[in-house]
């Protein structure tokens, strides 16, 4: 376990808050007086994980940090839905330039911070998989190289959805975009590319890397809190189901982050210096199948003419995640369904 | 106009004032508006004596025995009793089961009922005196919780039985060893505490006076005629009925059984009298019924239980004849409508007295002689407010139609203590409709780690087959708050939290004190605080445009 659960309440609880436990207890989310980093009135879709995610992480670095944070954003979905012009609705210092270079403009934040003398003041960046994993890698490589005192953190969604939802470097094999549509023998995007970030900013050595969804509140929360015990760059990987671009249903947006984590498809995990220090077992094993069926982006492996085929090599995917991150407690539940 | 205007022609995009989200109104998206619901939980659906289970169990979460003991009492004078005899419908209908082990509500009640006992709760009776006087007749746990929930509703209550002492059958026929007497004499005094008028030793025979002389009277007089079957039988057979040999030990005779004895019938009384036949010495007893284990009208945790003291079992068998010292057997088979037919296979079982427990009968002659009190299949027809044909005469427990069991007899009384309640005051019984049941399938039971039940403590099986001390031990406090905390809160909000946490749009306002409110300018009706609720009680409801 990556941390111990709070088990108390209603007999250990995986729920946010409850009544019997001590406000220190609580998550930061399940606190009124939490800060709304991300406030009320953006234009998300119903419904948005990426919303949720980047409210759940900001918040928690709010109290880590006693307010005093920056927060630097890619373009993308998260800064287009929360501030269409003259309106925002950050509810915390947030700066944003370009597409591809938000890691840099995070890097000089906290270098300017350091020259005023105010290294109290924390700087986070963050953006989409498209910001990051693709259009923003070279200064993110670079900031991570240079151990820049930056928390990056990433909502991945898997695509670029605000534009029309066309395939990133973070899009899973097979599922459908407007540009890998479900055509041919091989439907979706193809099997063999894309590239794992969180694994790719392990290599290069820096003092943490995590990965989180927006399933686990408690976990998302130590893991930014965690992340601003450590001075360097440092790395979340944020999974952010997008009911649009994955064509769920709004309400599923915790179920579906969840599944990808009980089938494997998504191991949840804390690295420091490159090293993996802790791995979020799974609860209920589930077949990859169940995450991927209500999903439209993967429609087309399942109807008349399911693709078991397809669906096997997703399968192998998550076992081999099984496998080299040990997501499974031998006293765990066998895979059910 | 805003402020960078005022300082000469600068570029439109730049002149506008930094505005915040909070204009945009994002609730004129929404096509579904989340509502919080309550929901009926199993529990207490199921339950016989109508307590709100989930209610109480939610105050001894937070260790408030006190008030969770008097939310039992405002259905149930009888915790401390419950918590021992019942047959807990509750945990069979509880939806914790499906996800480990059904909550042990049963154990979280007398814990309570044992804690009120040492503490010395009592109930005040706060209403003011009406001036009615309600007659009882039968001091059993249908008389008694109508006399309690009477006097608390401010009427004279004066309660008659032909017993030496009050209880009825919580006392004439559970064993000691299932309800030990301290714990009867306890909860019946705290009735009597609240000015009832207890008349033991007081037989009523002329209803027509009793009528006359109150404004409301209750039957209540059970079921204590052991009935009877006609077996040959030698002259030095030794044929006694459970019922006497229960009752009769109550009174401190010791009834002759001899070391070997067979109980003839499958109920829970069979299992009464077998078991104690053991405690008395009895080598061998044995329990005759006709059918299978799976047919038994007996509970399973008695029928456990028994086997575990060494009570044998005959199933598929009927006594045929019985002699001095032995029986004979025919051993039965079920045909296709699972009804028991005779094999003419016999069998010889050596048996020194054999004790029929083959059913009880209500000893009805108190109302034979009124023309407007129905009686049929041995019981008085009652209608849905309890009040036999005749006006003002209201009857319950075992001599009504009903399953026969404690916890029903003094749901009766509740019932019927509304009912005389409103036939007193000349209104009717308004009740609340009821809640849409709180299923499984409601739940998000993700949010709810493992945690299998509490067993309770049991005696050590030499005590247990030697004397009447009692099996099942209670719990203490922190089990009791472990076992209370393993509740699901089915169907109705828990304060957890997540519905506050999982919005995107931060459109679910905490107002403490366990109430939220949804923000309508903003909640988009994405329907995640009613997926994540993780007990069911937020719903979607569709928009009225």
């Amino acid at each position: 376990m990556t941390q111990q659960r709070v088990r108390f309440y209603q007999i250990g609880s995986y729920a946010a808050g409850n009544r019997l436990l001590d406000p220190d207890q609580g998550s930061v989310q399940a606190d009124a007086q939490r800060t709304n980093s991300l406030n009320s009135g953006h234009r998300a879709c119903q419904g948005c994980g990426e919303a949720l995610g980047a409210r759940y992480a900001l918040d928690a670095v709010m109290r880590a940090t006693g307010n005093q944070m920056v927060a630097v954003n890619a373009t993308g979905c998260l800064e287009v839905f929360s501030t269409p012009y003259p309106e925002t609705a950050w509810q915390v210092p947030w700066l944003h330039s370009l597409f591809g270079n938000a890691p840099a403009v995070a890097t000089g934040v906290a270098a300017a911070l350091k020259a005023k003398g105010r290294t109290g003041v924390r700087v986070v960046g963050q953006g989409g998989d498209g910001g990051t994993v693709d259009i923003g890698l070279a200064c993110l490589s670079g900031m991570f190289e240079r151990n820049d005192d930056v928390l990056y953190i990433c909502y991945d969604n898997g695509g670029y959805m605000n534009t029309g939802v066309q395939r990133s470097g973070a899009t899973p094999h097979a599922a459908a975009t407007t540009t890998t549509p479900a055509v041919g023998p091989e439907p979706g995007n193809n099997f063999g590319q894309g590239k794992s970030l969180p694994l790719i900013a392990m290599a290069h050595r820096i003092p943490y890397v995590a990965t989180a969804t927006v399933a686990d509140l408690r976990d998302l929360e130590y893991k930014a809190k965690r992340a601003m015990e450590f001075r360097g760059a440092r790395y979340l990987h944020v999974l952010v189901p997008c009911p649009l671009g994955w064509r769920t249903a709004s309400n599923q947006t915790i179920q579906i982050a969840r599944l990808a984590t009980e089938t494997g498809i998504f191991p949840v995990f804390e690295a420091e210096d490159g090293e993996v220090v802790g791995v979020s077992k799974i609860r209920r094993r589930r077949p990859v199948s169940d995450y991927l069926e209500p999903q439209g982006r993967y429609a087309h492996l399942f109807g008349a003419a399911p693709r078991e085929d397809v669906i096997a090599r997703i399968q192998a995917e998550a076992d081999r995640n099984v496998r080299s991150f040990g997501l499974v407690d031998p006293r765990c539940r066998s895979m059910e369904g | 106009m805003s402020e960078a205007s005022k300082h000469g022609p600068l570029p439109f995009a730049i002149t506008l004032d930094v505005g915040s989200s909070l204009a945009n109104k994002t609730g004129s998206w929404r096509t579904e508006v989340p509502a919080y619901v309550d929901r009926l939980p199993p529990c207490n659906d199921a339950c016989p004596a109508g307590e709100n289970i989930q209610q109480w169990l939610h105050h001894a979460e937070e260790a408030g025995y006190e008030a969770a003991w008097r939310q039992i009492m405002a259905d149930n004078p009888f915790p401390a009793i419950m918590g021992r005899v019942c047959y807990r419908p509750c945990e069979t209908a509880c939806n914790r089961a499906t996800l480990d082990e059904a909550v042990g509500i049963n154990s979280v009640e007398r814990f309570l009922g044992d804690e009120a006992i040492k503490q010395g709760w009592t109930v005040p009776v706060e209403a003011e005196p009406t001036g009615k006087q309600v007659l009882v007749v039968g001091a059993g746990p249908s008389g008694l919780a109508v006399a309690y929930h009477l006097t608390l509703l401010g009427h004279q209550v004066t309660v008659r039985d032909s017993c030496p002492e009050a209880g009825g059958m919580m006392r004439y026929g559970i064993p000691a060893y299932r309800l030990p007497r301290d714990v009867v004499d306890a909860e019946v005094q705290r009735i009597v505490d609240l000015g009832v008028r207890l008349e033991l030793g007081t037989t009523v025979t002329d209803l027509e006076v009793a009528l006359s002389s109150f404004d409301a009277v209750f039957l209540a007089v059970g079921a204590h005629v052991g009935r009877r079957a006609d077996i040959p039988a030698g002259d030095s057979a030794h044929i006694l009925d459970a019922v006497s040999v229960l009752a009769g030990l109550e009174e401190g005779e010791q009834p002759l059984l001899g070391r070997r004895v067979a109980v003839y019938g499958g109920g829970n009384t069979a299992l009464d009298v077998a078991r104690t036949a053991r405690r008395l010495g009895a080598t061998d007893a044995v329990v005759v019924y006709r059918r299978t284990r799976d047919r038994m009208p007996a509970h399973d945790l008695e029928v456990k239980e028994a086997l575990e003291e060494g009570i044998r079992m005959r199933w598929l068998s009927t006594i045929a004849y019985a002699g001095a010292g032995q029986i004979k057997i025919e051993k039965m088979k079920l045909d296709e409508t699972g009804f028991p037919q005779p094999t003419g296979e016999f069998e010889e079982l050596a048996a020194d007295s054999v004790v029929l427990a083959l059913g009880q009968l209500s000893d009805l002659t108190l109302v034979e002689n009124l023309e407007d009190v129905t009686i049929a299949d041995g019981v008085v027809q009652v209608g849905k407010d309890l009040m036999t044909g005749h006006p003002g005469l209201f009857a319950g427990g075992d001599m009504v139609p009903s399953d026969r069991t404690v916890t029903v007899a003094i749901g009766h009384g509740k019932k019927a203590a509304r009912s005389i309640d409103a036939w007193l005051r000349g209104t009717a019984d308004e009740r609340a409709a009821r809640h849409e049941l709180a299923t499984y399938d409601r739940l998000n039971t993700w949010y709810y780690a493992d945690a299998p039940a509490t067993v309770r403590p049991r005696l050590d099986l030499a005590r247990r087959i030697t004397t009447f001390d009692e099996v099942t031990g209670g719990l203490d406090a922190s089990t009791a708050l472990f076992e209370a905390r393993r509740c699901l809160s089915c169907g109705n909000c828990l304060e957890c939290d997540n519905c506050f946490s999982v919005c995107p749009d931060n459109a679910v306002i905490k107002l403490g004190q366990g109430r939220y409110e949804i923000d309508l300018d903003f909640c988009k009706g994405c329907g995640l605080c009613a997926a994540e609720c993780p007990s069911g009680a937020i719903e979607m409801f569709p928009e009225r445009l």
